[in-house]
């Protein structure tokens, strides 16, 4: 297990200059020249978010997976298996798991085996990272509990500015974390400076869902039952209301897909499930 | 250059928004389908949900279809795990609103009661001076009062704001109510156990009607062991209800006024009786 702290230093030796001006995001510039961004429906400046989101995953964190599984009935276990099928990790492969805390996409990449694969055979890496050490302390725990203890490194750091060399990983992946970064352009560019020429970006988020009627009832469900389960399981009612909110102000798949095709990603794919409710994109870093 | 463009769904069909690059340019070559239109990242398919406005601070606006969910799981935590005082309180106040106007109109036909909701005192370490009423005579209310707290190591300042009532009068008559529940035990001289909370829990249902109280009522003597039981049923019982319907109501009693009242003179006032056996739960017996 090895830990690196943040604040990041310059890793790069080739920055990538994405111009974000013409990003679709709120990002309105007051008379203090402070920039504000949302936080769920509220309006708050972007020094503020990173605060307000670390205290929501820090009040959370002990109860996150229960609550997972109240919220979703259990079928985020199946968007994470996707996301995993699709990755289809191989001997060898250096992962890094963005937002990964408390380890579900990262004891799914260890514990993943092909039928054609032998087990002896197949070493992988994963590093988890995550802004938010109580989550990864969660993972910590989770990983102990599971006997995993090889093949996995624990990192805090911030997706936006990561200690980590250019070219390092063959793949990238970020589940249900993206939404809640102040500047995803910048998650965005440094998935794709971490990652190898031929490396793969992967992220499960909350999407929009197809059908209007459909739509409106899950929006129902979101608003009326996910903030009191959030009371009575995780005695949070706010943070709840910040998570199903924040899944509204995150970008649909044919535009977040464009973000992702800015920061410089090829062959980027969409791959709804649930109806649309859960949204798999992913991309290439071309050689 | 080429663009393909696939279709994909979850199980079936993919969307592919593919870029062929040309060497190092940024220029992206892809165009939407006519069909695909962009959320735009202001705007959410829930324009009409909005963060809820607060009446008062630690107020949490609720529709009534979420009263009702919290209402119900908030029960069922409690009767699973009694030390959750935070889901008595939540189930309390989520259901409590036509208890709590009603109560609002008996406060408001009395002259007591009209004084405490114009003052609106608040029981709590800084309002009431402990130290004063530990110097007072043993057989005062004040005096009595403090060696409840001592004893049991309670702190006034240990009930819960409101949450959850969406009228603030009405939400202040609910803190009213949760801290005159010591007082309330001082008064009846019932010990803070189990069975001196079920004796309290009837006489405060029969006074105020709250749904919270009427159902902590019928189901706390299920959890009464055989000894209390038998008490309970032959003689606290009786004397629960009989004192709950004669005695005046406990909400007009202006307490802060009445710390050198003698007890026993405060109890004849209101119309209280003795517990049955010399206060057999009584503060000062050993059971």
């Amino acid at each position: 297990m090895c830990r690196l702290s943040i604040p990041c230093a310059s890793y790069s030796s080739d920055t990538k200059n994405i111009n974000s001006s013409n990003i679709d995001h709120v990002a309105e510039t007051d008379e203090y020249d402070k920039k504000r961004t949302h936080f769920g429906f509220q309006t708050v400046l972007e020094d503020e978010k990173v605060d307000k989101v670390y205290e929501v995953f820090k009040n959370v964190a002990d109860k996150y997976d229960l609550m997972n599984d109240v919220m979703s009935a259990g079928i985020h276990r199946l968007w994470k298996d996707e996301l995993i099928r699709h990755l289809a990790p191989h001997g060898g492969m250096k992962l890094l798991d963005m937002a990964g805390g408390t380890g579900d996409i990262a004891f799914r990449y260890l514990n993943y085996s092909n039928s054609t694969q032998s087990a002896g055979a197949d070493y992988r890496e994963v590093t988890v990272c995550d802004i938010n050490e109580h989550m990864l302390k969660v993972g910590e725990q989770r990983a102990a509990q599971q006997g995993i203890s090889r093949g996995i490194n624990w990192l805090h750091a911030n997706a936006e500015c990561l200690p980590i060399e250019d070219n390092s990983y063959d793949a990238y992946t970020i589940a249900f974390g993206i939404r809640n970064c102040t500047h995803i352009e910048k998650v965005l560019s440094e998935a794709y400076r971490v990652l190898k020429p031929g490396g793969r970006f992967l992220c499960l988020e909350f999407s929009q869902v197809r059908n209007s009627l459909l739509r409106e009832l899950y929006d129902q469900y979101s608003f009326q039952v996910i903030p009191v389960m959030g009371h009575v399981i995780a005695q949070d009612w706010h943070s709840y209301q910040y998570l199903v909110e924040s899944i509204r102000k995150f970008p649909n798949q044919e535009t977040f897909a464009q973000w992702i095709l800015k920061a410089g990603f090829s062959e980027v794919t969409v791959t709804d499930m649930t109806l649309g409710a859960v949204a798999l994109h992913s991309g290439f870093k071309l050689l | 250059m080429s663009k393909n463009v696939l279709i994909m769904h979850f199980g079936s069909t993919l969307r592919v928004y593919s870029l062929m690059r040309h060497a190092r340019s940024t220029r992206l070559l892809y165009a939407a389908p006519a069909s695909f239109s962009h959320r735009a990242s202001h705007t959410s398919s829930t324009s009409s949900h909005q963060t809820p406005q607060q009446l008062y601070p630690g107020h949490i606006l609720t529709s009534p279809f979420q009263k009702a969910l919290l209402t119900g799981i908030s029960a069922f935590a409690a009767i699973r795990d009694p030390a959750r005082d935070d889901m008595i309180c939540a189930m309390g106040e989520a259901s409590g609103s036509c208890a709590l106007a009603s109560i609002k109109k008996r406060m408001l036909a009395n002259p007591d009661g009209q004084r405490i909701l114009q003052e609106r005192p608040i029981i709590s370490k800084e309002t009431v001076d402990l130290q004063y009423l530990s110097q007072l005579e043993e057989h005062t209310l004040g005096k009595a009062y403090f060696n409840f707290l001592n004893l049991n190591g309670f702190d006034p300042d240990s009930r819960r704001p409101v949450q959850f009532v969406d009228d603030p009068e009405l939400a202040y008559i609910m803190l009213r109510y949760r801290q005159m529940h010591d007082i309330t035990h001082t008064i009846l001289d019932m010990k803070p156990n189990m069975l001196g909370e079920v004796a309290v829990k009837w006489y405060e249902a029969i006074q105020t009607g709250l749904p919270m109280c009427i159902a902590a009522a019928i189901g706390g003597p299920f959890r009464l062991g055989p000894k209390h039981r038998r008490i309970w049923s032959t003689q606290l019982f009786p004397w629960s209800i009989k004192n709950g319907f004669n005695s005046n109501f406990m909400l007009n009693l202006y307490v802060e006024n009445h710390w050198e009242t003698p007890i026993e003179e405060l109890r004849a006032r209101l119309g209280i009786t003795t517990a049955p056996c010399n206060n057999v739960n009584s503060l000062n017996t050993k059971l």
